[in-house]
């Protein structure tokens, strides 16, 4: 199979972008990353985007962003995989250039949340999760995620500082990222005198309701020497994605991101390379402990440890394992069908070395998207070329 | 904002939302809840219904102070997760209970509240909630 080669990619900055829509921070997105990429037209388009139906009252997606971006009778659809269908598009992306379909196509995640009233967005992200079982019984998405985060610090010993720290990490990590939401450095204190939003969940171990756009132009190895230098070139080496009980209550194990393991597993396995390998990991951290369980599912903890990883400071920037380098969906926000795509721009930038917040001389990348409390996950390893 | 679809929308689940029936699987034994028609364990195809105590033990809970539009009535509220008697483990808000009472291990058992309802058209949704039980 041929390779899949990331040559250019684009965003606008994540925030409350009151003056702009959904389809003008779509297309500034998608000219961006295809200026960078030297590229005039592509062959496709595939949209990461979790639910503009409800948030902004439009579907067709596809058709929208291709046509306002003026890329003419393309090939042009959304895939969702809720919170994770940024990365699930870029994995389609991925699936078309390798399997000789496409040549060059472009992968965009939006997401335009601050349209809606709050508790309608509270609402509308509860449809990711299983509507007549959890949603229907009063369960917002952070309720769900204190439900696991209580349950592991009674297993574990931990306390809410403990995991507190994975916060201040994508703060200081983030302060750097020209493109994050929250461009400020926190402390512990203040994650731990924030106010509760859903016990043991405060206010700073949430990441934001916010709105973003992303895209990345994917190409071949070869075609990708036309327009590019090898030092733009970014190998997608592996990608694994799996699905686990949408209703929470019925996971084998509460703690255990079982979708997260196998799809680490397949992409390490496409890869070629082991948790050892990577030199930094973007990962889901919409709440601090989706940090933790995701370090220990794809291999960078042993379960139980994650958190463990945090609060002996292995996950910052100069650490064994660099988390949210460039600020995590904590700091740089959760836009969330476009979280996928932003950190897959912010593996590249590591890569290519012109990050804000540069890891030294990193070879390898990984990015972890979730979709629910973990019911669908894209893991991507990219490398250099 | 979150106007009801037809009645039978919620009607059809009378007896999981309100009696509290769960699916047991032919070949392995395994119980499920909610009902489900394929056994993800041992892969049968042959459930049949099971009618749950009702009566369990809280794992894990919270207190949800930001609820999703539609809940704002009965803010804040106590949300847990009950592993039933019967093994599956079910999400349900907690009711009757001073919200420093609740623990984990605390017993529980399933009794009918009202869920929400939408204003103006009258419809009331139904279904269980969980509850310190009632000492004879």
């Amino acid at each position: 199979m041929r390779k899949a080669v990331i040559i250019g990619v684009g965003a606008v900055p994540v925030g409350e972008h009151w003056r702009t829509s959904l389809r003008d921070m779509a297309v500034e997105a998608l000219l961006n990353a295809m200026e960078d990429a030297g590229v005039d037209r592509v062959d496709s388009l595939y949209v990461g985007n979790m639910a503009s139906g409800s948030f902004i009252e439009q579907e067709n997606l596809g058709a929208l962003i291709a046509d306002f971006a003026g890329l003419g009778n393309i090939p042009a659809v959304k895939i969702e995989a809720a919170c994770a269908s940024g990365g699930a598009a870029v994995q389609e992306g991925v699936k078309a250039v390798m399997s000789g379909l496409e040549d060059v196509v472009a992968v965009i995640g939006v997401e335009k949340m601050t349209d809606a009233w709050a508790t309608d967005a509270t609402r509308y992200l509860g449809y990711a999760a299983d509507g007549e079982y959890e949603l229907f019984h009063g369960a917002s998405f952070v309720a769900l995620n204190a439900l696991v985060m209580r349950y592991y610090m009674k297993e574990y010993g931990y306390t809410e500082e403990d995991l507190a720290h994975f916060s201040v990490n994508a703060h200081a990590n983030g302060a750097k990222n020209p493109y994050a939401m929250f461009k400020r450095p926190i402390k512990l204190e203040t994650v731990l005198k924030s106010p509760y939003i859903a016990d043991p969940i405060k206010l700073f171990d949430a990441s934001p309701v916010c709105d973003g756009a992303a895209a990345v132009i994917i190409t071949t190895e070869e075609k990708a020497r036309e327009f590019v230098d090898k030092a733009k070139m970014v190998e997608v080496a592996g990608i694994g994605r799996a699905i686990d009980t949408i209703n929470l209550a019925n996971r084998e194990d509460l703690l255990t991101l079982k979708a997260a393991k196998v799809a680490a597993e397949r992409a390490y396995k496409m890869a070629g390379i082991t948790v050892k390998d990577i030199d930094l990991f973007e990962i889901h951290d919409a709440f601090t402990i989706m940090a933790a369980l995701s370090l220990e599912a794809i291999g960078a903890a042993e379960k139980g440890k994650g958190a463990q990883l945090a609060v002996e400071g292995q996950i910052a920037i100069d650490g064994d394992y660099p988390i949210q380098t460039l600020g995590g969906l904590k700091s740089r926000g959760h836009p969330v069908g476009a979280t996928g795509v932003y950190q897959t721009i912010e593996a590249v930038w590591q890569l290519r070395e012109e990050a804000p917040n540069q890891v030294p001389d990193p070879e390898v990348a990984l990015t972890q998207n979730i979709g629910g409390t973990g019911s669908n996950i894209t893991i991507n390893i990219l490398r250099r070329v | 904002m979150g106007r009801p679809m037809q009645v039978a929308r919620y009607w059809r689940h009378f007896k999981e939302k309100y009696r509290m029936v769960g699916t047991k699987c032919k070949e392995c034994g395994e119980i499920y809840f909610p009902p489900r028609q394929v056994c993800p364990k041992c892969g049968s195809r042959e459930m049949e219904d099971v009618q749950l105590s009702g009566k369990g033990k809280v794992l894990s809970w919270t207190i949800v102070r930001n609820p999703p539009s539609g809940f704002e009535y009965f803010r804040p509220y106590p949300l847990a997760l009950i592993e039933l008697e019967e093994g599956p483990i079910v999400l349900a808000q907690l009711t009757d209970v001073d919200e420093n009472q609740i623990d984990f291990g605390m017993e529980v058992e399933m009794v009918t509240r009202k869920i929400r309802e939408f204003e103006g058209d009258g419809l009331i949704l139904y279904g269980y909630k969980f509850r310190p039980p009632i000492k004879p």
